[in-house]
C-alpha cells in the first residue's frame, strides 16, 4: 500500500466506524426501550447527542491536571480509529496488513482503557478515583482470558498471528466456532467483549446509580463526546474482531457473503444488547472471581482441546 | 438556530437534584421514565453527573442547608443549561415559606450565583408527568431564541 491509500483507508474507515457505532448505540438504545416496553429515542439520536456536546463549554475541575485529563480521550479515540483501520483493511483484502498485527490490534484495543483510567486518574474526583481503580481491575481480570481464547482461534488456524490469516485459514477449514474448542473459546470471547464494552453486568467502572459515572464523571462538553465516540467506535469494533478471529470473515466473492456477513455481526450485537438488559450488575470482586476462577480455567481448557485436535487432526475437537 | 443549538433541544439531559422535597415530586420525575410516558422518546435521559448535565431538575423548598450546594452544583454544569424548579415547593416555597429552615427560593438561588438563568417553573403538589413535559417543550421552544 502506498502512504496516500493508507490515508484514504484511515479515514475512511475511521469515520465509517464511527458513524456506524453511532447507529449500533441507537440500536443498543431502542431494544433496551422495547425490552422495557418503552418507544426509545429516534434513530439519529446518538449522532444528536454527540453534536449537542460539541456545542457546550469544557469544564475544568480545580483539582484536574489539564493535560492528562483533556488528553487521554483523543488519545482513546485516535487509537480506535487505528484498530478500526487495521481490523476493515484486513477483512477486506486478507492478505493485506502486515506480519503480527493481531497482536497489534489486541493492545490498541487496551488503550481506551488505559486512557480511561489516565483521564480518571487526572480528574482528581474521588468518584473517578474508585471508577478508575475498578477499570484497572476489570482490564487485570479479563485480559488473559480473552487473549486465551484469541490464542485457541490462532491454534486451530496453524499458528498464524495475522488476522488475515486467520480468515484464510478459516476459508478452508471451515470457522473456528464450529468446533468444540473454538465453541468454548468464541463464548469466553463474548464474556470478555461485554466487559471490554464495560456494559451490564460489567459496567462496574462507571456504575451509574453507584459512583455517578465513575470514570466519566468530571468530563463536560466536547472531551465527554470524545469518550462517548470512544465508546461507540469499541461497540462496532469489538464485534467485527470476533467475526473476523472466531466466525470466518467476510467471503467476497459472492453476493450472500456480505449478507451472511452483516448477519452474524448484527447477531453479536443484538446479543450483546440482551446480555446487558437481562442481567444485574456484579460487584468488581465477583466480576474477578468470574473471571480468574471461571472463564481462565474453561479458555485453557479450550486451548488443550484445541492443541490436541490439532495434533491429532481431529478437526471438530 | 445554529447546529448545536438544534441539538441542545433534541437531546436534553437531566441530572435531578432534590433539593429537600417531601420526596413526592421526585416519584413524580422519575415516573417520567417509566413506559407510559418515556422522555427517552424525546432524547432526554436523567444522567448521574450535573458535569454531563443541560437540565438540573430541583424538586423542593431550598434549605438553608442545600443551598450552597444547589448553587455549587448548578455552577458544575456546563452552559448553556436550563434549571427546571419542579412542583410548588421549588417555585416559591409552597407552604414551607417562612419557616426557620429554609434558605431562599430556589429561583432566587440561582440567580445569587448566575443572573441570566434561564429558570422553568412546573406549578404542581406534585406536578403531572405530563405537565413536567409541557415545562421541557417550552424550555425547548426558549432554546430556539438563543
Ligand atoms: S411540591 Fe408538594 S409534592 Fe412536591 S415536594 Fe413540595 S410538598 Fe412535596
Amino acid at each position: 500500500m502506498n502512504p496516500s491509500e493508507i490515508v484514504i483507508w484511515f479515514i475512511g474507515a475511521g469515520l465509517g466506524t464511527l458513524l456506524l457505532g453511532l447507529l449500533l448505540k441507537w440500536v443498543d438504545r431502542k431494544v433496551t426501550a422495547r425490552v422495557q416496553w418503552r418507544v426509545g429515542p429516534p434513530w439519529y439520536q446518538p449522532m444528536v447527542d454527540i453534536i449537542k456536546l460539541m456545542g457546550k463549554e469544557t469544564l475544568m475541575p480545580v483539582t484536574a491536571r489539564g493535560t492528562g485529563f483533556l488528553l487521554a480521550p483523543v488519545i482513546a479515540l485516535a487509537t480506535m480509529a487505528v484498530a478500526a483501520t487495521i481490523l476493515w483493511r484486513s477483512l477486506w483484502d486478507p492478505s493485506s496488513p502486515f506480519l503480527g498485527d493481531l497482536i497489534v490490534v489486541i493492545y490498541l484495543l487496551a488503550i481506551p482503557a488505559l486512557m480511561t483510567m489516565l483521564g480518571a486518574s487526572a480528574s482528581g474526583s474521588p468518584h473517578a478515583s474508585v471508577g478508575a481503580s475498578r477499570e484497572m481491575k476489570l482490564l487485570l481480570s479479563y485480559e488473559l482470558p480473552m487473549f486465551l481464547a484469541i490464542l485457541v482461534a490462532v491454534a486451530r488456524s496453524g499458528w498464524t498471528f495475522q488476522l488475515g490469516g486467520l480468515v484464510t485459514a478459516q476459508a478452508q477449514t471451515g470457522p473456528v466456532v464450529f468446533s468444540i474448542s473454538g465453541a468454548l473459546a468464541m463464548l469466553i470471547a463474548i464474556i470478555c467483549m461485554q466487559a471490554k464494552l464495560g456494559l451490564v453486568p460489567f459496567d462496574v467502572a462507571e456504575a451509574e446509580c453507584e459512583i455517578m459515572s465513575g470514570v466519566y464523571v468530571e468530563y463536560s462538553g466536547p472531551a465527554l463526546a470524545n469518550w462517548l465516540m470512544t465508546r461507540a467506535m469499541m461497540l462496532a469494533v469489538m464485534p467485527l474482531l470476533l467475526v473476523e478471529v472466531f466466525w470466518g470473515g467476510l467471503y467476497r466473492q459472492a453476493w450472500w457473503g456480505f449478507l451472511s456477513f452483516l448477519g452474524r455481526y448484527v447477531l453479536l450485537v443484538v446479543l450483546v444488547v440482551l446480555i446487558r438488559n437481562t442481567n444485574p450488575r456484579l460487584r468488581i470482586d465477583q466480576t474477578m472471581k468470574v473471571f480468574w476462577f471461571g472463564l481462565t480455567p474453561v479458555a485453557i481448557v479450550a486451548l488443550v482441546l484445541a492443541l490436541i485436535g490439532q495434533a491429532e487432526g481431529i478437526a471438530w475437537l | 438556530m445554529a447546529l448545536t443549538t438544534w441539538a441542545l433541544r433534541k437531546s436534553l439531559w437531566v441530572y435531578h437534584v432534590n433539593a429537600g422535597a417531601c420526596n413526592n415530586c421526585d416519584i413524580e420525575v422519575l415516573a417520567l421514565l417509566t413506559p407510559r410516558f418515556d422522555i427517552e422518546r424525546f432524547g432526554m435521559i436523567l444522567v448521574g453527573s450535573p458535569r454531563h448535565a443541560d437540565v438540573l431538575a430541583v424538586t423542593g423548598v431550598c434549605t438553608r442547608q442545600i443551598m450552597p450546594r444547589l448553587q455549587e452544583v448548578y455552577m458544575q454544569m456546563p452552559k448553556p443549561c436550563v434549571v427546571l424548579a419542579i412542583g410548588a415547593c421549588a417555585n416559591a416555597q409552597g407552604i414551607f415559606t417562612e419557616a426557620y429552615h429554609m434558605g431562599a427560593a430556589v429561583d432566587e438561588t440561582i440567580k445569587a450565583v448566575d443572573p441570566s438563568a434561564i429558570i422553568i417553573y412546573v406549578p404542581g403538589c406534585p406536578p403531572k408527568p405530563e405537565a413536567m413535559i409541557a415545562a421541557a417543550v417550552k424550555g425547548m421552544e426558549f432554546l430556539k431564541t438563543l
